[in-house]
């Protein structure tokens, strides 16, 4: 227990005191994902936001009545300005250089072909032709309003039924819709952060002290090969863990700028709908987990002969990792107890559970109590290969 | 004759060859034989040589000896403790210095010492006076505070040196112990060997630097292709003359045989 305490003490020595490695593994993750989620999440919103104060140009000549009681009764603000035959081609082109949003074209005596027209007749529909430019965002924008206008004024000339008209008629609550989004995607984020940080120490810390020879001056001292199996674990699972607490953060902090992009104003993503329970039992998943994944790269790590050959061992496991991952994107939580057995899905799918409020303690503690099992064959293994000359000191 | 303290017995170790090391050694063979049923014995207080050419099995039997490897077959007793059955103990008997086992370049040669002591189980008051001691014969308090990384090779050594010897050790295992140093740290390491063995301990010493045997060695091993082809006191082998001369004649006989 000692020697463990000795070899945890100083892995934290090493890296607490390390500001370029502190700089690198603790804060530059957090950091980079909250300025780069923000600036995402910015820039979705000026792309499908647009500016609120901008008055579209548009060219138009006679709006037919009908239209522009429709256009009056939406509030709809536009620059209208009216044109000769002669022009069109010229407005065509100062919509393509942004200086006017859109042309509309209506067909002569609108309303009066409208009422005319009868689609038995198998003559071609009205058509109001709408030019506008999808690269510029005003214009795109505004395109999309008209014509979602002129859809829905489409659809009442004929209207015959409606579906859910006027009031909320989905059932589910914000917080269970909150809930979907979260399990959805954090899984997911959580596993990435977890394992990326877990790759960023785990071959250097191992495969580095090999690389160097370090580790031979440690396997000449009294110190138990399963002393230091395990005490390069779990100091590797506490930074791991730091690590991926600052990409966590940093998403957390960022979500609701890169969310708010896709969303209605006013709602907010909030992770205050879990109870203290529930971050408990993330956080003892989280944990569980770290201590599987560093155990493999611990292990793949010892038999690598360079940290570049452990990284390029580890890649595939992460592939891996990464298609279990995705796995909570589809939603579903697995009811099928057994799949709890299976390390990283078994957490990927107990957190799915949680974060959707579908948990089943049961699994849970399947995920928890099997996740512990494969630490400690892990480390039995990588006290082997410690002990393993061929592998340990091979040329 | 003073108290074996170290007794090699029989011990053998064959390599597998990779394709990668065979083109290396410019063999065919995937199979090396390092050490061929080596045998000897190391006693209190003396400074005990394996002498060889480069590849003749030196460093494979002090890595037996310190526990890094095993043997194929044979064994190795350390003060009644055998390499095969008590590593651990053996581990915690001897202080093993090889230029295979590295110092972390982040950490300071006071913060390895303490650590290593912690792992060696000694306790504060022993430690501290081990460290004074051997701190103040190597001048290491000059750059105790140094990263490793920043040390010369010389710095480096003495570091390493005093880091193996933290437990105080009766049992002091050198491989090439003036290897790649200049002649003034190599100087202070070979009259601090002496001092050791003035105190009792044993010392094996692995080099093909003939007058470095000639200097401090009592008694000497010379080992040509992984055999023990002599092992005797110093003066018994030398008989007055030359080393060099004694070790080539040996050799080409040794070569003929082989031939």
């Amino acid at each position: 227990m000692k020697n463990i305490l000795a070899v945890i003490k100083k892995e934290f020595f090493r890296f607490f005191k390390d500001r370029r490695l502190m700089l690198t593994t603790l804060i530059l993750p957090g950091l980079m994902i909250f300025v780069v989620y923000s600036i995402m999440g910015d820039a979705l919103l000026n792309k499908f936001g647009g500016d609120s104060e901008y008055t579209p140009i548009v060219y138009v000549n006679e709006i037919p009545e009908s239209i522009n009681n429709l256009f009056n009764a939406s509030e709809l603000k536009l620059e209208k300005k009216s044109y000769n035959e002669s022009e069109i081609e010229a407005i065509k082109e100062k919509i393509t250089k942004k200086e006017a949003d859109l042309l509309i074209i209506f067909p002569d005596n609108f309303d009066e072909v409208v009422k005319n027209y009868d689609v038995k007749d198998g003559l071609p529909a009205p058509n109001i032709e709408i030019y506008y430019c999808s690269v510029n965002t005003e214009s795109s924008k505004a395109y999309s309003i008209i014509a979602t206008l002129l859809d829905g004024y489409e659809k009442s000339l004929s209207n015959k039924f409606n579906i859910n008209f006027g009031d909320n008629y989905d059932l589910s609550t914000s917080k269970e819709a909150t809930g979907t989004i979260f399990s959805m995607m954090l899984p997911f984020l959580i596993l990435t952060f977890l394992f990326s940080a877990c790759i960023s120490v785990a071959p250097e810390a191992i495969a580095g002290e090999k690389e160097r020879g370090t580790i031979a001056t440690l396997l000449v001292t009294p110190i138990k090969r399963s002393e230091l199996a395990i005490g390069k674990i779990i100091s590797l699972s506490v930074i791991a863990i730091l690590s991926a607490l600052s990409s966590f953060v940093g998403t957390i902090a960022s979500l609701p700028k890169l969310m708010g992009a896709s969303r209605d104003e006013g709602e907010i993503i909030s992770a205050n709908i879990y109870t203290f329970t529930d971050y408990m039992f993330v956080l003892l998943i989280i944990l569980t987990t770290v201590l599987v994944v560093i155990s493999l790269m611990a292990i793949l790590s010892a038999i690598a002969k360079s940290v570049k050959e452990a990284s390029t061992i580890i890649s595939p496991l992460m592939i891996i990792t990464m298609l279990v991952g995705i796995t909570s994107m589809f939603g579903d939580v697995s009811s099928n107890r057994v799949l709890y057995l299976i390390p990283i899905f078994n957490s990927v799918q107990a957190m799915g559970g949680i974060f959707s409020f579908n948990a089943d303690v049961v699994a849970i503690l399947i995920t928890l109590i099997s996740n512990v099992c494969y630490s400690v064959i892990l480390v039995y293994i990588l006290t082997r290969v410690f002990n393993n000359e061929k592998i340990m000191f091979s040329k | 004759m003073t108290e074996e303290i170290l007794k090699v017995i029989d011990i053998s170790k064959t390599f597998v060859l990779s394709k990668k090391q065979q083109k290396l050694e410019g063999i065919t063979c995937d199979k090396k034989v390092a050490v061929n049923h080596l045998s000897f014995s190391a006693y209190k207080g003396e400074i005990y040589g394996l002498l060889g050419p480069n590849g003749a099995g030196k460093t494979t039997t002090l890595r037996i000896m310190s526990t890094l490897i095993k043997p194929d077959s044979g064994d190795v007793i350390v003060d009644g403790a055998s390499v095969c059955t008590s590593a651990d103990i053996v581990r915690g008997k001897i202080g093993f210095l090889t230029s295979e086992l590295k110092l972390e370049d982040f950490f300071t040669p006071n913060y390895l010492f303490d650590f290593f002591s912690e792992l060696h189980n000694v306790p504060e008051d022993k430690r501290n006076d081990q460290k004074k001691k051997l701190f103040d014969r190597f001048g290491i308090n000059e750059f105790a505070e140094v990263k490793v990384g920043n040390l010369s090779t010389g710095m480096k050594q003495k570091a390493s040196l005093a880091i193996s010897l933290v437990h105080d050790p009766d049992i002091i295992i050198f491989d090439e112990p003036t290897n790649g140093l200049d002649v003034i740290t190599a100087k202070v390491i070979t009259d601090f060997l002496q001092e050791l063995r003035a105190e009792g301990k044993t010392i094996i010493i692995s080099t093909h630097i003939f007058s470095l045997v000639e200097k401090i060695c009592d008694r000497v091993g010379i080992i040509i292709n992984g055999k023990m082809v002599v092992s005797d006191e110093l003066n018994k082998i030398t008989n007055g003359l030359p080393l060099e001369d004694v070790f080539f004649d040996i050799y080409s006989k040794e070569a003929g045989a082989e031939e």
